[in-house]
């Protein structure tokens, strides 16, 4: 496979401006993301994963800023874009051609009052040039393509009309009619219960086979990281603590972060009785955060050095983390 | 499935006309239409004809059903036609002023740089009295049947821009908005695709309201003498001329009076009906 980053996220700071303080929401994110392959962006609630994928779309709402930082991003055409910088005018053409998005809430992400057909149909009329006839055919192979059964005779058929589990694939083929090179996945499946997220994210996975994009999923389930991503960025407080390759970060995790998340995922075969291990404590807010190591304060690896600022380091080849007791925590896993 | 409730035209019609009230409102409003469509083929005389032998006849008796106004004039007649440009007033207030409402309360709801002076505009407008402000504006144009259009016309808008100011607010952050957005869509093809259909209810409704409105404000102006040029009949002429007598002719201001009255609240009560009907929260018993 084509190993050249079609994505990479360099130094990327976004502030947003609340009450006249400027509160620092991303703090020098780093990442990269392969051609055809997944990203797993994992974090907490208020980590920073979603305002990432709004920077990169620049979609940050208006009391929000990039302050630093490049995301390079090879289009398809060959040509390289700075997405950190990029005018509002250009981005228009890098949403949905290039770089897709779906949402959490396949419920409301459609509107109420346009059938299937037509929302799907307007994504081609938005970014290619068909004629009425050619439209309705690539609706109807992206609506096949996404398992919707009886694609032709659901075109007509609102939002309403379908289960949640069919509106999140019409979401799909929405967000895939263009065939972008990279899909942004925002928690898709959180709100869909556990058989149904399984369908879409096989879904996902042969949609991904076949027409090659590369993903970024965002999402806070451990579980789902496992079952998708190639690749995983651990979030927390604004900064990417952890990236390894998901067989490496599950087997040896090397920020306590990332093994406190890993401990507190519920297993069969743990021991009846044993309590789930939670992280003490609890997120530092933005505005109060630690001069070090963000998670110094709930770390129990913690040392008295941890109040200086550490950086994203490899660990390993391929396998980078911000902890000055990186390798240790890694051998003792 | 649930495709029955969609508010499609005939749901719309069902859920209008099963009220009955609602229902009377529309054959009443039907009934001034027809009459005002049709009056140059069955009113009885020519609305200007003067006649002085049939000066102040009273109505329901011998050639003037409705009677005869001070100039020997045919009541009924002069009804028919005035009907025409006080329904056309009233009329075209409620499209001029939807149209601009649209437009201002879009630009105001979509773009946060343009709310602020907008909106001041908007309240600004809405801080003059209706009709003090129609006064100024037909003194400033002239009463032509345009102007007191266009006069009345900027005396509405603000009420429809609030209107679509607070629902583009509204539905600019729906997540089907971002959604769209994320997926490239551009700040016109939003509002085209995703807020103009969805304010089509709360506009419609108050549109209906204005066109009624506006037909009494028409009447208000010209019976004040500063509405459209006293040679044009309009149900409001007529009840302004009509009242120097009032002891000898009451059926001169009645007869006009009546028809602005059913005009005006049959159009309310559709509007009301509208309302009813379009908000799904209440289409749903239908």
């Amino acid at each position: 496979m084509n190993r050249a980053p079609i994505l990479s996220v360099d130094g990327l700071r976004v502030a947003f401006r609340s009450r006249g303080r400027q509160v620092t929401a991303l703090r020098d994110v780093d990442f990269s993301i392969e051609a055809g392959r997944t990203l797993a962006l994992v974090g907490e609630s208020g980590s920073g994963k979603s305002v990432t994928s709004l920077a990169l779309l620049g979609l940050l709402p208006p009391n929000g800023k990039v302050t630093g930082g490049r995301a390079t991003y090879r289009s398809r055409n060959g040509a390289t874009l700075d997405l950190a910088g990029l005018p509002a005018k250009q981005f228009r053409k890098v949403r949905g051609r290039e770089i897709a998005m779906i949402f959490q809430e396949p419920m409301s992400s459609l509107n109420p009052l346009f059938s299937i057909g037509e929302q799907i149909g307007e994504m081609l009329k938005l970014h290619e040039d068909l004629d009425a006839a050619a439209r309705r055919r690539r609706v109807v192979e992206m609506l096949e393509l996404v398992e919707i059964p009886a694609a032709a005779s659901r075109l007509d058929d609102y939002p309403h009309e379908l289960s949640g589990g069919m509106r999140q694939r019409v979401m799909i083929a929405l967000a895939l009619v263009c065939a972008p090179q990279l899909l942004i996945a925002d928690e898709p499946t959180t709100a869909l219960d556990v058989t149904v997220q399984a369908q879409i994210l096989d879904l996902m996975r042969r949609l991904q086979r076949e027409m090659g994009m590369s993903i970024l999923f965002i999402t806070h389930d451990m579980g789902v990281v496992a079952e998708m991503a190639d690749d995983v960025a651990v979030m927390y407080a604004g900064a990417i603590v952890e990236e390894a390759g998901v067989e490496a970060l599950f087997a040896r995790p090397a920020h306590p972060y990332t093994r406190g998340l890993l401990a507190s995922i519920p297993r069969p075969d743990r021991p009846e009785g044993e309590r789930l291990k939670a992280i003490p404590g609890a997120v530092p807010p933005l505005t109060a955060l630690p001069p070090g190591c963000a998670f110094a304060p709930r770390c129990p690896h913690a040392l008295p050095a941890c109040d200086q600022p550490v950086a994203l380091e490899a660990v390993l080849p391929a396998h980078r983390a911000a902890c000055i007791r990186a390798s240790e925590v890694m051998a003792d896993a | 499935m649930a495709a029955a409730t969609f508010s499609d035209e005939p749901g719309l019609f069902r859920s209008l006309t099963a009220r009955p009230a609602v229902l009377a409102a529309l054959v009443v409003f039907g009934l001034i239409l027809v009459a005002a469509l049709l009056a140059p083929w069955i009113s009885p005389a020519d609305p200007a004809r003067m006649s002085v032998r049939a000066r102040l006849s009273p109505p329901f008796g011998g050639a003037y059903l409705l009677g005869a106004d001070a100039f020997g004039r045919d009541v009924l007649s002069r009804l028919l036609f005035a009907g025409r440009v006080s329904l056309s007033i009233g009329l075209g207030v409620a499209v001029v002023s939807t149209a601009l409402g649209i437009l201002i309360g879009l630009a105001a709801g979509f773009f946060r740089r343009l709310d602020a002076p907008l909106s001041r505009l908007i309240d600004a407008m809405m801080a003059f009295p209706d009709i003090l402000l129609a006064i100024a504006l037909v003194a400033i144009l002239g009463g032509s049947i345009l102007n007191v259009i266009l006069a009345l016309s900027i005396v509405y808008t603000p009420r429809i821009a609030r209107i679509v100011r607070a629902a583009t607010l509204v539905i600019r952050e729906l997540p089907f908005v971002e959604a769209a957005r994320a997926l490239g869509s551009s700040n016109l093809s939003i509002m085209a695709w995703h807020v103009l259909p969805n304010i089509v209810s709360p506009v419609t409704v108050q549109a209906t309201f204005i066109f009624a409105y506006a037909m009494l404000a028409e009447a208000g102006l010209s019976f004040l003498g500063v509405g459209v040029d006293p040679s044009i009949p309009t149900w409001g002429t007529m009840v302004n001329e009509g009242r120097q007598y009032l002891d000898q002719a009451l059926y001169l201001i009645l007869f006009p009076g009546i028809a602005i009255s059913l005009a005006v609240l049959s159009l309310q009560l559709i509007g009301d009906g509208l309302r009813d009907a379009l908000d799904p929260r209440l289409a749903k018993d239908v």
